[in-house]
């Protein structure tokens, strides 16, 4: 459902549109269900001239099984999404697919920095490529992403991708994506950090090849101070 | 029939043991359940106006972005957050608490138990009164140098460890001491409650005869208590590290800002479920009364409360699925959680077959108690989505989660509360409702509620995060669709706030000139009923016996349809 509103770029997007998918169609059964049921209620028992209310303690084996058995339903269906809800879980966030790429994402108040090796492939070094607010990528290379913060908490939200990772100060989180297809989409701050929170907007331009590495031939050696912001740096 | 050793004992309000109290004395200094449940309701509603002001701001602006807003102004950043912040800190802190367990569970706890007062009523006047100071000093927070405290209600460090980040020197310090005052006042309370209902009963009262609600409120009111202890630990490193700067929090000097997270949702799911058990007891009271039926297995109610309480001290980390704790435990609590939408939806399918063979009247209380199930039902199906890991990736901190979480509270805090406050007015002021009015106000309100809250599924699934001032921002979620959308939640949530002088006009015509209330004009068979409307000062002359449990209706043989729990055959 929600691929026909935003696009899908990443290998994992279509998963968790799935598990979406999967708990809408279970949940919306079970809702239009019980809604039916308790509406059908109101107005079959409805109040009327000499019908009295029946007597129904509900603590008899055969008036339990209207909640027992439905009961029992219900958990199967859990045991069912939770399957499929941890299956993508592992995918996305537990299990680490071998890097072509590594980028580091650096958050703080109120900007993104992004950092990538340069021609020699490696981390810091001196001819790291350094990006403020625009992530460049390319499509069908598997990326590390190293999340840091320079202040406090952030969230790294990559909606095409249906991406989504917190970023801690004092630590390094690492994750994974792969694009799969080319374009300019949002980066988004998903997790309040101050006044300048809704104005942190980042883009990612997923490249083919060939753009890519112009790109990249364009940017090497080119030093581009990191970001701005009042606490730059923390105390 | 009487073969229980009937004791007659005496209410204190026997002639000769108090003289006419002063007003002060009165409403404002008593010891009285009654009198302080009118406290808490009074200050509950007009904070919940306060809170619902805050949301017509901020929702204005999300509208219309960088327009000034009619009674408010143009929207800063900073006032954007200091808003909602102090709207989700008020509507859970000082409206669904106060309204929904001090207010309710004060009038109702000894009124249903068939005693004159709480066990401790001077405790409980200094719990009212705490929580009045609680009030006076996050009210303070709004107008010092750098205004009120703006980093969420859930006060995630280092933002809120730290006035360099969240530029609210002063207001942070408040804002938690606001918090930790409202905690000592409902500490407090909740010690009177459980006392109360396990010591106070009325003769012949056993556990199994006991109103739903009063059970809720009691579970509640443990579950608040062993779950606070925790965060209150929190909440004090944390104003250290604020003032004394200290680093509990703070990772540059080996604090963890995780640590506060753990603190505060192991306090915060609980208190998810402390809100909800009232609510959830209050519609029982009105839908077996308005059904004219027994509630449908009442122990599997009471057991299912239970286990939903000593479930959800294991939920917590559901809140924190993404934010840097070890991806194996997420599936742990991905289990639990989904764990938990069984008693959940247990207790939904419960209420619904109480309606099974009933004889049902669409009163007004009865139409709050009736839209309290079918949107509550929405909440509940929605929260699967967040409960499951491998969508909340994406889902976490949208909108989708912000109508989720409304799609629970508003039914236990605005819609569980106006059953409550419609069906025991005639107690509560010797006086009834207008009918109309009532209706008027409930379809108004309930048709504004759900037309403000579904388009936010929709923008939430397509990507609007939470927390902030203009989405336009972002290129993807700047189109018509979603334009649109927020456009028509806003238009409904002035609705909304428009139809509640429906319900203020009617309480106050009512209060003036409503129809006078006999002892029990809903025909129901719990203790509060048989007191006079309302209650005098010590509640009964004489105080009652109980025979049976609360919910003997449509009794084959009886020539009533109903059987109250003081009538002894
Ligand atoms: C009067 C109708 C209400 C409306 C229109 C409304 C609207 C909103 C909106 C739009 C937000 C999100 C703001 C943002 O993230 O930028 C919000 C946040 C919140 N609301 Fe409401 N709300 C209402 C009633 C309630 C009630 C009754 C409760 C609870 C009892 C509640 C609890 C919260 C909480 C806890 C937050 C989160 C605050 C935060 O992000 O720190 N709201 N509300
Ligand atoms: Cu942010
Ligand atoms: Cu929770």
């Amino acid at each position: 459902m929600i691929e026909r509103f935003l696009p899908v770029a990443s290998t994992y997007a279509g998963d968790i549109d799935f598990v979406f998918d999967l708990i809408f169609w279970t949940v919306g059964f079970w809702f239009l269900l019980a809604q039916g049921v308790f509406f059908w209620l109101l107005v079959r028992f409805r109040k009327r001239d000499g019908v009295r209310a029946q007597y129904v303690t509900g603590e008899l084996k055969s008036e339990k099984r209207f909640i027992t058995i439905p009961h029992a339903l219900v958990l199967v269906c859990d045991v069912f999404i939770v399957f499929f809800a941890i299956r993508v879980w592992y995918d996305v966030k537990q299990h680490l697919p071998e890097a072509q790429q590594t980028v580091r994402v650096v958050a703080q108040q109120w900007a993104w920095s992004f950092v990538q090796p340069g021609p020699d492939g490696r981390l810091d070094t001196a001819d790291d490529i350094k990006t403020v607010d625009e992530l460049h990528v390319q499509v069908g290379t598997t990326y590390h992403f190293q999340l840091v913060s320079r202040d406090v908490v952030h969230s790294f939200s990559v909606p095409v991708f249906r991406l989504k990772q917190d970023v801690i100060p004092g630590r390094v989180i690492t994750g994974w994506f792969e694009p799969t297809r080319t374009g300019t989409f949002d980066i988004q701050c998903a997790e309040i950090c101050g006044i300048g929170h809704g104005y942190m907007p980042g883009r990612i331009v997923i490249e083919t090849a060939e753009q890519h590495a112009a790109w990249m031939a364009s940017h090497s050696n080119r030093e581009i101070a990191a970001a701005s912001g009042p606490a730059a740096g923390g105390r | 029939m009487a073969t229980r050793p009937v004791e007659i004992r005496e209410g204190h309000d026997t002639p000769g043991h108090h003289e006419e109290p002063s007003f002060f004395v009165k409403y404002l200094w008593s010891t009285d359940h009654k009198v302080i449940a009118m406290q808490y309701l009074f200050t509950g509603m007009f904070m919940a106006l306060v809170g619902g002001f805050f949301s017509y701001v901020f929702r204005m602006q999300l509208a219309w972005p960088g327009e000034s807003v009619p009674l408010w102004g143009l929207v800063t950043p900073a006032a954007y957050n200091m808003l909602i912040t102090n709207h989700g800190a008020i509507m859970i802190f000082w409206v669904a608490m106060p309204v929904l367990i001090a207010a309710f569970g004060n009038y109702l706890i000894p009124l249903m138990l068939g005693c004159d007062d709480m066990v401790f009523p001077k405790l409980n006047r200094l719990s009212y009164q705490i929580f009045l100071l609680s009030v006076v000093v996050l009210f303070s927070s709004f107008f010092v140098t750098g205004g009120g405290f703006g980093g969420a209600w859930t006060m995630y460090p280092p933002l809120s460890g730290e006035a360099a980040y969240n530029n609210t020197p002063a207001g942070q310090t408040i804002f938690i001491v606001a918090v930790a005052l409202e905690f000592v006042a409902f500490l407090l309370g909740g010690i009177n409650f459980v006392t109360t209902a396990m010591n106070s009963r009325a003769p012949g009262m056993k556990l199994y005869d006991i109103p739903m609600v009063v059970w809720m409120i009691v579970i509640a009111s443990i579950m608040f208590m062993a779950s606070v202890g925790p965060l209150v630990a929190g909440a004090v490193m944390l104003i250290f590290d604020q003032t004394l700067n200290t680093a509990f929090f703070d990772p540059t000097r080996g604090g963890d800002p995780i640590l506060w997270q753990h603190l505060f949702w192991f306090f915060g799911h609980p208190e998810v479920y402390v809100v909800l058990l009232p609510a959830v007891g209050i519609v029982a009271e009105v839908i077996t009364v308005f059904a004219r039926k027994k509630l449908f297995a009442y122990k599997t109610v009471l057991y299912t409360a239970i286990a939903t309480g000593v479930l959800s001290f294991t939920v917590w980390a559901h809140h924190q699925f993404i934010a840097g704790i070890d991806p194996r435990m997420a599936n742990i609590f991905t289990v639990t959680t989904l764990l938990i939408s069984i008693p959940i939806a247990e207790m939904m399918f419960v209420y619904i077959a109480t309606l099974y063979g009933g004889s049902i009247t669409f009163s007004t209380p009865m139409l709050w108690a009736l839209s309290f199930i079918a949107t509550f039902l929405v909440g509940g199906v929605t929260g699967i989505f967040l409960g499951a890991s491998g969508s909340d990736i994406y889902l976490h901190d949208t909108y989708f989660v912000l109508a989720h979480f409304h799609y629970t509270f508003y039914p236990i805090a605005i819609i569980g509360t106006f059953a409550g406050f419609t069906f025991w007015f005639p107690k509560m002021f010797g006086r009834h409702l207008n009918e109309t009015l009532g209706k008027i106000h409930f379809w108004l309100t309930i048709i504004a509620f759900n037309g403000i809250f579904l388009p936010l599924f929709v923008t939430g699934v397509l990507g609007d995060n939470r927390r902030i001032p203009n989405h336009q921002v972002y290129p993807e979620l700047d189109n018509p669709l979603m334009n649109g959308l927020r456009e028509v939640a806003t238009v409904f949530l002035v609705v909304m706030l428009l139809a509640q002088f429906v319900f203020f006009y009617n309480v106050v015509v009512s209060l003036v000139r409503g129809k006078k209330a006999e002892k029990n004009p809903w025909k129901s068979n719990t203790l509060e009923w048989t007191a006079d409307s309302p209650p005098p000062h010590g509640n009964w002359k004489e105080l009652p016996t109980v025979y049976r449990g609360p919910y003997e209706y449509g009794v084959p043989g009886r020539s009533e349809d109903y059987w109250p729990q003081n009538v002894p055959n």
